[in-house]
């Protein structure tokens, strides 16, 4: 297409510039561009101005070591002649070599390929490059033979120059696409690296660099500013790295390179091998870096590993100083055996057995031997017992005196991880001890059975006892309640009779049967007098049977303490009066009101004062009455100056009948059963009765009485 | 003058009976006696005195008994009736009311006592020796039980 609107252009100009063909030849010929087009221009040329009929144009070419003339284009000839025509340079019997290496235009007279008669031909070789040495590099055969002249000279220069330039660019080209296809070789090769690989000029910039390179160190306007950034970064670690292997100086660097994956961010550490070359711009750096990150990781892992391995071991170690510590702090022998039943170690209780110092006597010795048999005949037993346990019983003796000491051996066996027996543990448990408590222990329970059997046999007893006495208690309830009522009979048939004696006495007295003589009166006054004691004996006994059988009633009332009082001073005041004494009371203020029995409380303090004036000569007799400090009692105290009580008689006067001085000639009147009664009286008041005294400085008789009194 | 006013004693142990009444008798009243329940009924139905002293233990018939009666009696149902008894336990008192004695005496009684105890009672059912007129009133409706 190019060279057919090379020929256009060469037929309009050959119109415009009739005058000069050559001038539009010089233009065609610089339109050409390459060889194929430049020989077309020939060709058509020699065609249109030498009024050839038949041309070709062959050009000198280089195969492999052989240089051949090849047919380029033709006119007038067919097409299979010109393509076939591959003529060796070296074959000097080809007319169109000689012709070409004949170095100016030569006729040949050469047969036609259709057969005819020979046609005369102009060869014209055509140099390209001047010196001799070198063959022209294109031949022009023309037929019939153009006019050898000036202008075919001017011709085959004008050929020659263009041939020559267009050869030269054919050179060219050649030499670029060479270079361009091993740039692409290059190019691949770094693309198919798996590491990044780069060349950088001393100021670190980019020259070139792989994909795997560039994905980390460049970046586009587009991308994102995380990467962009990422990328930045990695290209100052790149620099500061090649740059202190510039400074140093050395011919081969290599080092660690952390870079930031700009993909994702994750750190990668790279190592950086980079060499510095000359390059036709000057210095330049090589640089390989390989990824190391999971070499990294795995160095890290190992690192951890050995780490956690040390921390075992110690872990080991001090279990193993911990389990020394345990084993010796064991009372009982421990002995540990290889595989091969050797002793390799033992605690103390265990030394004592199975070693004896050097300067041990003989006998010790032997016994000591003697241990150590037993102990590995045992333990060459635990070798073959299936199980990791083993029991046996060993008769030792102890070395230093030869006593015996039978033991139980407990064997445990320890094994490798791979199954192998790498040692016997065996504990040996003193079994004398054990022997002698069971021993003990039997006695401690035949004791026991026997201790049982007695509880069991007092127990009966005793259950036997209380029954009895139950039965006692029943017994005694009985009789009591039956004196109780013979009692109150008696105290019936005491009263019959002597209502009459002390009637009849009353009514004598009183001068119902006449006036009576002073003696006679007397008489009776003694009569009346013995009588009345009589029943107030007779009526003591009958409040003390009724106090004892339980049946003396009790009639709780709220009342207050100091009206009682007065009551009875007021009753006492014929006793009073005849004792001249100095009777006194001391009430305290602010006394709570009583909740109890008040003619029984009336009737003890009569009792109480009664008392106290007739055992006082002189001096006075007080009644005091005061809250105790317990808030639940009140203190009413009889107190006087009076004859007083010997300590060993303060518990005497309680009883029945009694008074200090009990003897026929006594002194002083009464029952002698008072205190009794108040005593008794005080208790089913849920009170008590308390005496204190000494003897010649007069008593004090208290009634602790309960503010609320529950019936008994 | 009024009538002497007449006291029914009822014991069955003769001294003491007559001691009672001998004071009695010297305090100006007239005195009858019996020694048992029975004893006391027949002579209240008929003489039917002021007031009756009754001991209570008495043979026969005793004296809760004939008192219960008395009073069921419209003949002798007013008459006052003390009781009078030498047991002094505790249930004798009640059960003494409970048959319908109007007091209550515990021996040994010095005869003065009981001579106050009787012109207390006199005086407080009325005094005199009159007969109280509902007697006629209420006979038919109780009949002549004795």
């Amino acid at each position: 297409m190019q060279r057919s609107a090379a020929l256009e252009s060469v037929g309009r100009r050959s119109l415009a510039q009739r005058a000069d063909p050559r001038v539009a030849l010089a233009d065609a010929l610089l339109r050409c561009e390459d060889v194929a087009d430049c020989a077309q221009v020939a060709v058509e040329y020699v065609v249109r101005h030498a009024g050839a009929r038949e041309v070709l144009f062959a050009l000198r070419v280089a195969e492999g070591d052989t240089a051949r003339l090849v047919g380029v284009t033709a006119h007038g000839i067919e097409a299979s002649r010109v393509s076939g025509l591959r003529a060796d340079l070296d074959d000097q019997g080809d007319p169109l070599v000689r012709a070409l290496l004949a170095g100016e235009p030569t006729e040949l007279r050469m047969a036609t390929g259709d057969g005819g008669s020979p046609r005369l031909r102009l060869a014209i070789p055509i140099p390209c490059q001047s010196g001799p040495e070198r063959p022209p590099d294109a031949l022009l055969v023309v037929s019939p033979p153009p006019k050898v002249g000036p202008e075919l000279e001017w011709f085959i220069e004008a050929m020659g120059r263009e041939l020559r330039r267009l050869v030269e660019l054919e050179r060219l080209r050649g030499a670029e696409r060479l270079l361009a296809r091993e740039r692409a070789l290059l190019k691949s090769v770094l693309a198919a690296v798996p590491d990044p690989v780069l060349l950088t000029d001393p100021e670190g910039r980019l020259v070139i660099a792989n994909p795997r390179a560039e994905s980390y160190l460049a970046s586009q306007d587009d991308e994102s500013e995380g990467r962009r950034r990422a990328v930045a970064l990695n290209n100052m670690l790149l620099s500061a790295s090649l740059s202190r292997g510039v400074i140093a100086g050395t011919e081969e660097v290599r080092r660690e390179l952390p870079l930031v994956d700009p993909s994702d961010g994750s750190d990668r550490l790279f190592e950086l091998m980079s060499t510095n070359i000359e390059t036709p711009d000057g210095l330049g750096i090589v640089s390989v870096l390989r990824n190391v990150t999971d070499l990294q990781l795995a160095m890290l892992e190992v690192e951890e590993n050995y780490r956690k391995l040390r921390t075992a071991e110690a872990a080991v170690r001090a279990e193993r100083d911990r389990l020394d510590v345990i084993i010796d702090a064991a009372a009982d022998p421990i002995v540990v055996s290889d595989a091969n039943g050797a002793i390799t170690l033992m605690n103390t209780p265990a030394e004592r057995l199975f070693t004896a110092p050097e300067s041990a006597p003989p006998d010790e010795v032997r016994r000591v031997r003697a241990n150590d048999a037993h102990l590995s005949s045992h333990v060459a037993n635990v070798f073959f017992a299936p199980g990791t346990r083993f029991r046996g019983e060993l008769g030792l003796v102890d070395p230093k005196n030869g006593q015996p000491v039978p033991v139980e051996a407990i064997s445990g066996t320890i094994t490798s991880e791979h199954g192998e027996l790498t040692a016997v543990v065996t504990v040996l448990h003193d079994r004398t001890e054990a022997l002698e408590k069971a021993r003990l222990y039997e006695q401690l329970e035949r004791a026991s059975k026997e201790l049982e059997q007695k509880v069991h046999d007092a127990t009966a007893e005793l259950v036997r006892q209380n029954e009895l006495l139950r039965r006692q208690q029943i017994e005694l309830e009985q009789a009591s309640n039956l004196k109780s009522q013979f009692l109150a009979n008696m105290s019936h048939e005491f009263r019959t009779p002597l209502n009459a004696i002390l009637g009849y006495t009353s009514m004598l007295l009183q001068g119902v049967s006449g006036a009576l003589a002073p003696n006679q009166r007397r008489s009776l006054e003694r009569v009346d007098s013995n009588g009345k004691h009589l029943l107030a004996i007779i009526n003591d006994i009958l409040d003390i049977s009724r106090i004892e059988a339980g049946r003396m009633p009790v009639h709780l009332s709220t009342f207050e303490v100091p009206g009682l009082i007065r009551e009875v001073l007021a009753e006492v005041e014929p006793l009073t009066l005849r004792s001249k004494l100095s009777v006194r009371h001391e009430i305290a203020t602010k006394l709570p009101k009583v909740h109890s029995d008040r003619p029984k409380v009336k009737q003890i303090l009569v009792n109480l004062l009664s008392n106290a004036l007739k055992f006082t000569p002189r001096g006075s007799v007080t009644i005091s009455v005061a809250r105790h400090r317990s808030e639940h009692e009140l203190w009413i105290s009889v107190a006087d100056t009076g004859i007083g009580i010997a300590e060993n008689d303060q518990e005497r006067i309680f009883g029945d009948f009694q008074q200090v001085d009990a003897s026929p000639t006594r002194q002083y009147g009464g029952t002698g059963l008072g205190l009794a009664i108040c005593r008794r009286l005080a208790d089913v008041l849920g009170g008590r009765l308390k005496l204190v005294s000494r003897i010649g400085q007069g008593s004090t008789f208290t009634l602790v009485l309960p503010i609320k009194s529950r019936k008994k | 003058m009024t009538r002497p006013r007449t006291v029914l004693i009822v014991d069955d142990f003769e001294d003491n009976r007559a001691m009672y009444a001998e004071f009695l008798r010297y305090s100006g009243f007239e005195v009858i006696e019996a020694s048992n329940g029975l004893e006391a009924i027949q002579k209240a139905t008929s003489a039917v005195p002021d007031v009756i002293v009754m001991d209570l233990s008495l043979p026969v018939l005793d004296g809760w008994e004939a008192t219960r009666r008395l009073k069921s009696d419209d003949r002798t149902r007013h008459v006052p009736v003390i009781a009078l008894t030498g047991h002094a336990l505790e249930g004798h008192s009640q059960g003494a009311r409970e048959a319908g004695c109007d007091g209550f005496l515990a021996k040994p009684c010095l005869p003065e006592t009981l001579l106050e105890t009787i012109e207390k009672m006199l005086s407080r059912s009325g005094g005199g020796g009159s007969r109280p007129s509902v007697r006629s009133r209420v006979s038919k409706r109780v009949g002549g039980g004795a």
